[in-house]
C-alpha cells in the first residue's frame, strides 16, 4: 500500500460499462515525513469515500479488485483507507 | 519479497474491509545491510514486528495468500522478522 494525498477527481463519461457509479480520484504520492507531494500521480478508484486533501493509502494490482466497491471492475488501483495519523520514529508526522 | 525496516505506524479509522488484530506499519525499504533507502510503503503486520526490526515483505497478489488477507484488498504484508543476512559468506546484518 502506498501513501498518497487526494488532490482532485477525474471524470470520465466514456468508459468501460462495468466502471459506472464509482468515483475516480487523482492521487499524488507523498513523503510520509514531510507530507509533501512527490509529483507522482495515479488515478485510483474510491472505495472508502475519501475527500479532497485527505491522506489515504491505496492498493495496486489485482488486489485493487478485492474491495466491495471495485469487485469485478477492470481497475488496478483502489483507495482502501483514510489515514488518521502517521507515526515515524516515535514522532507523529501527521494527525487528522 | 523485499527487505524493509519498521519505522512507524499508520492509523486509520475508515477502512474498506473489516480486519481485527494486525496493524498497518510504515516500512522504509532497506538494503541487505539494513541501511534505509528513503522509500516508504505501508504493510499489514501479520507477525507482530516491532520498531526498527528488519522484515521481509510480500507484495502484490501473494499478499492475499494468507487466511487473514484472503480476498481482501491488501497488496503488502510483513511475512517474517529477519535475524541474520549473509551476503557472499559474510554476515552483513544481525539482529
Amino acid at each position: 500500500m502506498i501513501l498518497a494525498k487526494v488532490v482532485g477527481t477525474v471524470v470520465s463519461d466514456h468508459k468501460d460499462a462495468r466502471m459506472e457509479g464509482v468515483k475516480f480520484l487523482l492521487l499524488e504520492k507523498i513523503d510520509p515525513v514531510t507530507l509533501k507531494g512527490k509529483n507522482d500521480f495515479v488515478v485510483s478508484m474510491d472505495a472508502v469515500g475519501a475527500g479532497p486533501d485527505e491522506i489515504v493509502f491505496y492498493v495496486s494490482g489485482s488486489s485493487a479488485r478485492q474491495t466491495t466497491v471495485t469487485n469485478g471492475m477492470p481497475t488496478d488501483s483502489a483507495v482502501i483507507a483514510i489515514v488518521d495519523a502517521i507515526e515515524k520514529d516515535g514522532v507523529f508526522t501527521f494527525q487528522k | 519479497m523485499i527487505l524493509g525496516k519498521v519505522v512507524g505506524t499508520v492509523v486509520n479509522s475508515q477502512l474498506n474491509f473489516p480486519i481485527s488484530g494486525p496493524r498497518f506499519l510504515l516500512i522504509e525499504k532497506c538494503n541487505p545491510k539494513g541501511d534505509r533507502k528513503g522509500d516508504f510503503i505501508v504493510a499489514l503486520d501479520l507477525v507482530s514486528a516491532g520498531y526498527d526490526e528488519l522484515v521481509m515483505i510480500s507484495e502484490s497478489s501473494s499478499a492475499r495468500q494468507t487466511p487473514l488477507t484472503n480476498n481482501k484488498p491488501v497488496d503488502a504484508i510483513i511475512v517474517g522478522i529477519i535475524d541474520v543476512i549473509d551476503e557472499n559468506e559474510t554476515i552483513v546484518y544481525r539482529k
